[in-house]
């Protein structure tokens, strides 16, 4: 300890003792805003309650009726193929995009902060406004948006890949960039054809970005709400076996709605979001021990 | 530099404390006074209250201004603090749920209706025999637990109907007065769409199915069908199951709702309120189903010769319909605050209906103030409701009240009711039926279940 201190230049080291001091409300904020509530929430969801006041200890019983309602079940066939498009798409567009526009092309920059732009607006206010596009556009062919389920799914992933594609694109064109210029250039002199150099040389060594850009919009596509509620609500609205099924309903929007049903849905919803919670933590770290392992080193 | 840093961080700490302190210290000062306050109760249950405090968790947006001034005027007579907050629209049971858990609860609240009353009776306070109960001039709008206790008072009324522009009306050669029944509205109605072209408006505004106009439809016409079923039936309590005995009446007034008007039938869905109201207050359309909230705009955007009439469609009797009036605006006393802040919130809201000042400012705001000494209400469409039921007419009660987890149910018959209005074959009628039926029981079992 004296010896690591003495290494420490002067002006660091009354820093380093006093750290934990430093840290403290920070972390105080984390355990009381962050760890404190998700125990909490953990705990609820084996409790009926109405506020978390007069919670009372049911077991399991919320998470047999998870498992039963088949409009969670929709919601999570849903949210797995609306996962599964919007990672490819968005992958691969911004990846070309980003591609595109690391060449030597006039107005690169202009066109990066074109693509950029949509991300800065709020989900809520997409939904909306791309609700008002879809409807006009299908008003032309006497239908809408919510007339089916195919209509609100493909409405969603346009929606999103329109927003997402531009900030996927700012992390490829970082990726792409770091690749040195030398290794394109021996590229280019071993003869590599320019599919070549893609496959072989451009792909592996933006495998970081890759890795990140896939977490990012995997995890983006399961906590999917905004979008959702705005552009259909889950709607239609059907009858299916005598089951009420959102057709278009993703799991967020599905946890939200099961809680606002009644009191008695209340720790339904809360064991539907541990589910979740256990879901996309479990997706997320085994997607990232998969690219991960394909990474090379620069 | 060295000084500079040990500043900065200096400083962040201490913003750092100071955001944790925001947050921590109501509760730290909650603890003590909460047993203070349940020490001193029951000795001054005569006089009015001179301690406790009222938070009223205001239900309506639009009388989040009258409310806002009023309990400042209530602070400034009496001393105590009031504290009104609303909800945003659409939110106000997440806003509840959210505040009742909360160590400084609401004191006064809104029950919507019976299954909201299920949720909330732990919390009500029973209100048989407070002076605000004795005060009403009828109970029709109370809500009681299964123990037949008064949980929640209704403080005002709406109703709902057709409101006709008469101005219109004549200039196509009908008057209001032809109207007794759905044969004779559909006469009308159908005269008028016929004649568009040359009149230059058409009967009924857009039937919108958008979520800002939908809820005229699948809420308030969807009442009809059920209102007559349970009346048949004797039912007063929410149902298991219904059986949809005036669908056929629904499928009338829906197909004219969609065929007497300028909106196309096949693209509802993207229709809004506002573009409905427009073609009202513009003139386009002679009819508009609405409810007398709509009063103040509507005179506002400078239509003066309208009028309410019922929503015929067609059952035996209905020249004999009145409007449809209900609430959803029952207040209740939070029951698990301190006796002083019951206390202090019922002698509120008996200052509410019953002061001149705030009387006044109730009725303006509100409509009708079913209150022995309310002033009385300039609302027209309330008038218009008053002489059909003085003319010895049936109330229209608002039997959607029972309707169990309403969102979801109004959900699947709006699903139901934009493919069937797009393609109206027996087939999609047949969607609407089963939404309205078979939804009925799934979202009674749901809600039960």
């Amino acid at each position: 300890m004296a010896k690591s201190n003495q290494n420490v230049n002067p002006v660091q080291r009354p820093i380093r003792k006093f750290a934990p001091i430093f840290i403290l409300p920070t972390f105080a904020a984390f355990l009381i805003g962050f760890v404190w509530p998700f125990i909490q929430g953990i705990y609820l969801s084996f409790c009926k309650f109405n506020t978390p006041k007069d919670a009372k200890w049911v077991g399991v019983s919320n998470y047999l009726k998870v498992f039963s309602d088949a409009g969670f079940l929709n919601a999570f066939k849903n949210t797995a193929a609306f996962a599964v498009v919007s990672i490819i798409l968005i992958n691969v567009i911004a990846f070309m995009i980003a591609y595109a526009l690391t060449q030597k092309i006039r107005g690169a920059n202009l066109f990066r902060t074109v693509f950029f732009m949509p991300n800065l607006i709020g989900g809520v206010v997409l939904g909306y406004i791309w609700s008002m596009i879809f409807d006009g556009i299908l008003k032309r062919y006497g239908t809408y948006l919510t007339a089916n389920g195919t209509y609100g799914f493909w409405g969603l992933v346009i929606l999103v890949a329109w927003q997402q594609i531009g900030y996927m694109m700012i992390i490829y064109i970082a990726g792409l960039q770091s690749i040195s210029e030398d290794m394109m250039e021996a590229a280019k002199i071993d003869g590599a054809s320019g599919a070549q150099t893609l496959f072989k040389v451009v792909i592996p060594n933006v495998m970081p970005a890759i890795t990140t850009c896939t977490f990012l919009t995997l995890t983006n596509s399961f906590k999917m709400f905004d979008q959702n509620m705005a552009l259909t609500g889950g709607l239609p609205s059907i009858m299916q076996n005598g089951a009420k099924v959102n057709v278009t309903e993703l799991l967020a929007l599905n946890i939200y709605s099961t809680y606002n049903i009644n009191k008695n849905w209340h720790g339904v919803a809360q064991a539907k979001a541990v589910v979740f919670f256990i879901l996309v933590a479990v997706l997320a770290i085994a997607q990232q021990a998969a690219t991960r392992s394909k990474e090379v080193e620069q | 530099m060295k000084k500079l840093i040990a500043m900065l961080l200096a400083l962040v700490m201490v913003l750092g404390l100071a955001a944790c302190g925001g947050s921590t210290a109501p509760a730290a000062t909650e603890a003590p006074a909460a047993p203070a306050t349940e020490a001193a109760p029951a000795t001054e249950a005569a006089a009015p209250a001179t301690e406790g405090r009222v938070y009223y968790l205001n239900f309506k947006p639009e009388a989040d201004g009258t409310m806002q001034e009023l309990a400042k005027l209530y602070t400034e007579t009496t001393g105590i603090p009031v504290k009104v907050v609303t909800a945003a629209s659409g939110t106000y049971s997440d806003t509840l749920t959210a505040e009742m858990g909360k160590s400084e609860a609401p004191t006064i609240f809104n029950i919507g209706n019976k299954s909201g009353l299920n949720d909330w009776d732990d919390y009500a306070l029973d209100l048989t025999g407070t002076a605000i109960a004795g005060e009403q001039t009828t109970d029709e709008f109370n809500l009681y637990n299964d123990a037949g206790e008064l949980k929640a008072i209704g403080n005002c009324f709406e109703s709902y109907g057709i409101i006709v522009n008469k101005a219109l009306l004549e200039k196509a050669g009908h008057s209001v007065d032809e109207i007794t029944n759905f044969e004779t509205l559909k006469a009308v109605a159908d005269d008028i769409h016929a004649n568009a072209a040359t009149l230059g408006f058409d009967a009924f505004s857009a039937p919108g199915l958008d979520g800002s106009s939908s809820w005229r439809f699948s809420g308030h016409l969807a009442n009809m069908p059920l209102f007559y079923e349970f009346r048949d039936d004797g039912i007063t309590e929410q149902p298991a199951t219904i059986k949809g005995t005036y669908m056929d009446n629904f499928r009338n007034i829906w197909d004219l709702y969609i065929t007497d008007t300028a909106a196309d039938a096949k693209t509802l869905m993207s229709g809004t309120g506002d573009e409905s109201k427009a073609q009202f207050t513009e003139g386009k359309a002679a009819f508009y189903q609405n409810g007398t909230w709509e009063f103040a705009s509507l005179n506002e955007a400078g239509l003066t010769d309208i009028c309410m009439i019922p929503i015929y469609c067609g059952v035996a009797g209905e020249e004999k319909a009145g409007l449809c009036s209900g609430t959803e605006n029952c207040w209740a006393v939070n029951s698990q605050v301190s006796e002083a802040d019951q206390k202090a919130s019922l002698d509120f809201l008996y200052w509410l209906v019953t002061d001149e000042v705030a009387a006044q400012k109730m009725v303006d705001t509100l409509g009708a103030l079913p209150f022995k000494s309310a002033p009385a209400s300039s609302n027209t469409f309330l008038a218009n409701g008053n002489d059909l039921l003085a003319k010895g007419n049936y109330n229209v009660s608002w039997a959607f009240n029972h309707t169990p987890n309403v969102d979801s149910w109004r959900a699947t018959v709006v699903t139901a009711l934009a493919k069937y209005s797009a393609d109206p074959t027996d087939a999609n009628w047949a969607e609407v039926v089963s939404a309205f039926v078979d939804g009925w029981a799934a979202e009674y079992n749901t809600v039960n279940g």
